[in-house]
């Protein structure tokens, strides 16, 4: 959940929602006349305010503007989980991100603790989006910025968003065989639940990993869309029981419900009570 | 160390306002201004006079609206007033 790096007020209530992930906000929502005072109220808020088990990011300015190293020094030391890098176009800008982070780590001696990830906002970041992917080891996802690629394709976001479809399935791609996570856009119409709640349908079967959302009302309808329905878990549930029944018996094939499992299915089940951990339906302790 | 008159903060609900001015007599004189003055006063001036003398400000007229604001937020916008006061920031360039 996106939430303004200069307002104090959603920064120290904004976990209460529950959102899996929060992203304070350094770039476009801030002014450039208080880009310092926002980056000392992000700073301040992460060393300070108890956040849970929420992962905590932070979109930084681009390295290329004078704030960008700043905010890098200042969420690096003040123990950030993820920095998130606008508009990235190629993989050496990754690589210059990540040299800046390991300057401020090695400072303060927690090198390798401060993960990457980047959003691809134009048409040159999509043809690139596997090199961006790539580029580090510190790489743990990549988001579509949907407002800047359509204004750089010379087209307009529509509610079906066939405009987006190349650059979705190819960040989509990317992320897979990169092996890390593939973010969606953010919807604003706040007054439109219907054409949010097809989107997030949408983007779920095209097979995104989670959706970035700008308002607290939207996080109820994704994690209706991403929650797997109980007859999914149940199924699952029987899947990850045979499986581990028959690797006890030394057998690698197995068959449930008269079907073959195989390696597929079996990871397809996994994500399942993954999915259904991270939503609260299940607990781990109950498997 | 030199100052000259700084402002940063808003009067948004969680928020404070910091303006910083050269003191008219040497020491901090913070006049603080908020809600709830009455049970945290005394916690926001020192958590105001703390931040300003780790940035080396030991002389300065404060002038603090809270609105209640948490300690980080304090902290963040005391120290933002003081870089604009003072011109020395606590970022490497």
């Amino acid at each position: 959940m996106f939430v303004p790096g200069n307002n104090p007020g959603m920064m120290q209530d904004a976990f209460i929602y529950g959102p899996d992930s929060i992203m304070l906000d350094l770039e476009d929502s801030v002014t450039m006349a208080e880009k310092d005072t926002a980056r000392l109220l992000v700073h301040n808020a992460l060393k300070t305010i108890d956040y849970g088990n929420t992962e905590m990011v932070v979109r930084i300015n681009p390295l290329n503007t004078p704030y960008g190293k700043k905010d890098i020094e200042a969420v690096v030391k003040a123990g950030v989980h993820v920095i998130r890098m606008p508009k990235t176009e190629t993989a050496e800008e990754v690589v210059e991100v990540e040299r800046e982070i390991e300057r401020v780590e090695k400072e303060i001696g927690c090198l390798g603790r401060t993960q990457i990830m980047a959003a691809i906002e134009s048409t040159l970041g999509v043809v690139n989006a596997y090199a961006i992917a790539t580029a580090s080891k510190r790489m743990m996802g990549i988001a579509l910025g949907a407002e800047d690629y359509s204004a750089n394709l010379k087209t307009q976001r529509s509610p079906e968003g066939m405009e987006l479809l190349l650059a979705r399935q190819t960040i989509v791609v990317a992320a897979r065989a990169a092996g890390i996570d593939a973010l969606d856009t953010v919807y604003s119409n706040l007054n439109d639940m219907e054409t949010f709640r097809k989107e997030v349908e949408l983007i779920k079967q095209l097979g995104f990993d989670g959706k970035s959302i700008i308002n607290p009302r939207q996080i109820e309808v994704v994690n209706e869309v991403f929650a797997p329905k109980e007859k999914e878990i149940q199924k699952s549930l029987t899947i990850l029981a045979a499986i581990k029944e028959a690797e006890q018996r030394g057998s690698g094939v197995i068959a449930v419900n008269g079907k073959m499992v195989d390696r597929p299915v079996v990871i397809r089940a996994q994500r399942t009570i993954d999915l259904a951990i991270a939503s609260g339906i299940i607990n781990k302790e109950d498997i | 160390m030199e100052i000259k008159n700084a402002i940063a903060g808003t009067l948004e609900s969680g928020d404070i306002l910091i303006q910083i001015a050269p003191a008219s007599e040497a020491g901090l004189h913070i006049d603080l201004e908020s809600t709830v003055a009455y049970q945290f006063g005394a916690q926001i001036k020192k958590v105001i006079t703390e931040t300003l003398t780790e940035l080396g400000v030991d002389s300065a007229d404060v002038k603090a609206t809270d609105k209640g604001a948490l300690d980080c937020t304090i902290r963040a916008r005391v120290t933002a007033a003081a870089v604009r006061a003072t011109g020395k920031d606590v970022w490497a360039d």
